[in-house]
């Protein structure tokens, strides 16, 4: 029963993905990301991290898709070639090496032969020790909170800081230009034109 | 459940795949961005994964300032664009090329 849902949500996270890259339309593009959003959330539940499976679905499906549609309806990119791709030789031949590290990645893990080490899945601890050192894999909240205070007390206060860095640095760049400066509009109409 | 990690981090790889693909495919702005999240959160897929076969906590820790992180990034991010449209009437990225002259 999970094999077959693990094979149903990780089929709909790719295609959805997929489905992103290739959209021509950017709103379109930023719907198939919720849903592959969506199915990353689940297979998290399959891995029983239930708590970054509801932050994935809040902030990431929520908050963060919801600002990515807001900008893209508001800019209205999607006259003129908005859709197109870069048809270079460069992006082309980066593209085949990156599939075909992929696929050494498939031949590691299901090849014949050597395979990576698989371990096995343990029994989840429904009540973690916590302050007593361990940090054993648990799906109750506190083991967050333990490991969050203690081992990871540091990188804590600098995300903290982060989010004051980048709240004050959104508000500064998103100020107004004042009106009677020349910066505000561009200073020769054929500078903005592309020249190749 | 049978399915074991490498199956998990396969997922992962294919997405990570997936996201450079729109990263070097796409000119709008807005798509890359969404593929660079893509990205992410591919990462963030092996690390639970990693976390819960080898029975520690530390990979969903990494996952949750991965979160943080990447929601600051976007804010940050999406200003940048909206200023940047502001000023140039463009998002695409063939035609944001002044810094290349």
């Amino acid at each position: 029963m999970l094999d077959t849902l693990f094979y149903v949500f990780s089929a709909i996270t790719l295609v959805a993905a997929l489905l992103m890259v290739l959209s021509p339309n950017a709103v379109n593009g930023a719907l198939c990301m919720i849903l592959s959003f969506v199915g990353t959330a689940a297979l998290f539940v399959l891995l029983e991290a239930y708590f970054i499976a509801v932050l994935q679905v809040l902030v990431y499906a929520g908050a963060v898709m919801v600002l990515f549609l807001f900008i893209i309806m508001l800019l209205n990119v999607e006259k003129g070639e908005g859709g197109g791709y870069a048809k270079d030789r460069i992006s082309l031949a980066a593209s085949i090496v990156g599939f075909a590290l992929v696929a050494v990645l498939v031949a590691a893990a299901f090849g014949s032969g050597e395979h990576l080490p698989e371990p096995g899945l343990v029994e989840v601890v429904q009540n973690p020790s916590g302050a007593s050192g361990g940090f054993e894999f648990s799906t109750a909240g506190k083991s967050f909170g333990y490991s969050l205070f203690s081992k990871y007390m540091l990188p804590f206060q600098v995300a903290g800081f982060l989010l004051l860095a980048g709240m004050i640095g959104v508000i500064v760049v998103s100020k107004k230009p004042p009106e009677n400066t020349e910066s505000d509009k561009p200073a020769n109409p054929q500078s903005s034109m592309p020249s190749n | 459940m049978t399915v074991g990690i490498n199956a998990f981090l396969l997922v992962a790889g294919w997405l990570f795949a997936i996201g450079l693909l729109g990263v070097l495919l796409r000119k709008n702005t807005l798509v890359i961005y969404m593929s660079l999240e893509l990205m992410l959160n591919a990462v963030n897929l092996a690390l639970v994964a990693f976390s819960r076969y080898n029975n520690t906590m530390d990979g969903n820790l990494f996952v949750f300032f991965i979160i943080t992180v990447a929601a600051a990034e976007v804010a940050v991010g999406l200003s940048i664009v909206v200023a940047l449209y502001r000023r140039r009437q463009t998002v695409l990225v063939n035609e944001l090329n002044s810094l290349s002259h």
